[in-house]
């Protein structure tokens, strides 16, 4: 678990492999594209790379427009501004009629750190979950990554990708293979088990090592699709230990959190923690600080897997 | 190949539009409610692009060469029923189920359920954005197919409209003909009261369009501002078409209270009875 890799980079990376194979991906981008890592793409395929400049509403009307036109259009940008500043437009344009058009947003969660609330996005997956036809998909690394963006080309279908801005440690084997609707499970847990998704993977990787110091048996397992969610592994994580916590870098309103609590209340109700931001905005600091302000951190999960299992 | 296109002449277009009229009369009347003023409104239009200057063919929606048309002005749905059905998409009888339970006929355009319906539309401001990233796709491809875009006056006041004007200058779309439908009137009054839009033309102008002012009545200047569109070259075309809301039934025309309202049945005798 030493590398550590920005998942936009492995983002950047594999939007380059995708367009040298298939010749219908268009990459859109709204004046980030250094940022979003797309740049990669412009600079090798610039007759397929649209600037569309600082126009997220336009961005997501001309990526719909494309892929009427038969193409593979992705379209990135900062994932407050891609789902929030273009929320209706995705919806009526993509998401209504089910467009062939890949969200992949960078610089998602507090992690983007000292730019502050207003760059923070926080809501991303409860406003992508809530949309019918959409997909959505939260990356833990950027082994995840690179899957998950071969594994969305070939799925017919709106899509949106949630990547992040800083380096976070590689947490996926390497022969880890991503389905869409599948969970990863690293461990089943008899006392609880954590369900993570993005970076919170690996800081409950961390946590279920501390707890197994104190005789507390955790799994955890990686739930990169929120939507469709795994019930399957989250059914098995329920009857094997009846405490389940769920991890991350989100509100705890609406995301994957929400996504477990709507499942198992309704199909196996067990109790249920939800680490994530506590219905509040982020503000400016470091990274690692901020994880720590807002109880993100591997500490953290594991006071709060002993308060569930009051011990 | 079969497609409905060629030139036909000018009085053939007029009495097409008298027919889209009653039918879109018709239909609304059925259903009780809907847009009457901005459906009559692009009438004349919608007939020239559908019966003479688009190559589409009805029995074949998905035709790769077909030109697109995208309704940016979602609510004037029941306009393009009515062109869909006269040019032979799907049978007329159908034009009595708008809005109904089941109906492929929504209140606004739906593509999932309607087929010549390019993509689903009523949500303002979106139409000029989707034609544009077809028409790059369709530059991408090497295709001649033109994309037509209807707007309606009052929906360029969402900023959206601007980016995608700035868009289809930006990447020299000249395969774009947009159609603005400037009837002056929008749900809360005449457009220049709830939110001025003048100069419409120098607008676009400054955008880098090409503008073509126009009677939106006018059956030989449509066509003719239609052809000087195509011979654009190397930026985008905008017809600004000076039009009437509720055009070709005296009682309902300029009157602001007939954008949302379809006719009672009295009402749809008195108008049939002015068209026929």
């Amino acid at each position: 678990m030493g590398e550590r890799i920005a998942t936009r980079d492995a983002y950047g990376d594999a939007l380059l492999e995708l367009g040298k194979k298939r010749k219908e991906v268009v990459v859109l981008d709204a004046d980030l594209s250094g940022s979003t890592k797309t740049a990669k793409f412009a600079k090798v395929f610039p007759e397929r790379f649209f600037n569309i400049g600082i126009s997220e509403q336009d961005l997501i009307g001309t990526a719909g427009g494309l892929s009427l036109a038969g193409k593979l259009p992705f379209a990135s940008t900062f994932a407050v501004f891609e789902t929030g500043r273009a929320w209706e437009q995705i919806r009526q344009t993509i998401s209504y009629s089910s467009l062939n058009v890949k969200l992949v947003a960078t610089h998602s969660g507090i992690t983007v750190a000292e730019d502050g609330a207003s760059h923070q996005a926080i809501e991303d997956i409860a406003l992508m979950r809530v949309l019918p036809n959409m997909t959505v998909i939260v990356s833990a690394d950027g082994i995840e990554t690179k899957q998950v963006i071969a594994a969305i080309a070939d799925f017919y279908g709106p899509v949106y990708v949630r990547l992040g801005r800083s380096k976070v440690p590689v947490v996926m084997p390497d022969d880890y293979k991503f389905t869409i609707g599948k969970a990863h499970k690293f461990h089943i847990g008899k006392d609880a088990n954590i369900i993570a998704a993005g970076i919170m993977v690996s800081v409950s990787l961390d946590a279920m090592e501390l707890l197994k110091k104190e005789g507390i048996d955790a799994g955890v397992i990686n739930m990169p699709t929120v939507k469709p969610l795994d019930n399957d592994a989250v059914i098995e994580a329920a009857r094997a230990s009846g405490l389940i916590v769920t991890a991350e870098e989100h509100s705890v309103i609406g995301g994957l959190g929400g996504a477990v609590c709507e499942f198992l209340a309704e199909n196996y109700p067990v109790p249920v923690k939800r680490i994530g931001i506590k219905d509040t905005f982020g503000c400016s600091g470091p990274s690692d600080e901020l994880m720590k302000l807002y109880g993100l951190t591997a500490e953290d999960i594991v006071r709060t897997v002993k308060q569930g299992l009051k011990r | 190949m079969s497609q409905v296109s060629a030139s036909k002449d000018i009085a053939f277009l007029k009495e097409q539009a008298k027919a889209v009229r009653i039918e879109i009369l018709k239909m609304l009347a059925e259903a009780g409610s809907g847009h009457t003023g901005g459906s009559l409104s692009a009438a004349d239009i919608a007939t020239a692009l559908y019966f003479s200057k688009m190559r589409h063919n009805p029995k074949d929606p998905a035709w790769e060469e077909r030109d697109r048309f995208i309704l940016s002005k979602g609510h004037a749905a029941p306009l393009l029923y009515a062109v869909l059905a006269l040019s032979g998409y799907f049978d007329k009888s159908l034009l009595n189920t708008l809005r109904k339970i089941g109906s492929p006929l929504q209140g606004h355009p739906c593509s999932k359920l309607l087929p010549g319906v390019e993509i689903s539309t009523g949500s303002l401001g979106q139409g000029l954005s989707i034609a544009n990233g077809i028409a790059m796709g369709l530059k991408m491809d090497g295709m001649n197919s033109r994309v037509y875009c209807i707007l309606g006056d009052g929906e360029t006041q969402e900023g959206q409209v601007w980016e995608a004007a700035m868009t289809a200058a930006h990447y020299r779309l000249d395969n774009v003909c947009a159609i603005i439908d400037n009837n002056g009137l929008q749900i809360d009054g005449h457009c220049c009261d709830v939110m001025a839009l003048e100069p419409i033309a120098e607008k676009w102008s400054a955008f880098g369009w090409h503008v073509i002012d126009i009677d939106g009545h006018d059956m030989k200047a449509i066509l003719g501002a239609l052809d000087e569109a195509e011979g654009i070259k190397g930026k985008p075309a905008m017809i600004v078409a000076r039009t009437v809301k509720g055009k070709g039934v005296s009682f309902f025309e300029g009157k602001v209270q007939y954008h949302g309202m379809a006719p009672t049945s009295e009402e749809l005798e008195r108008a049939l009875k002015e068209l026929e």
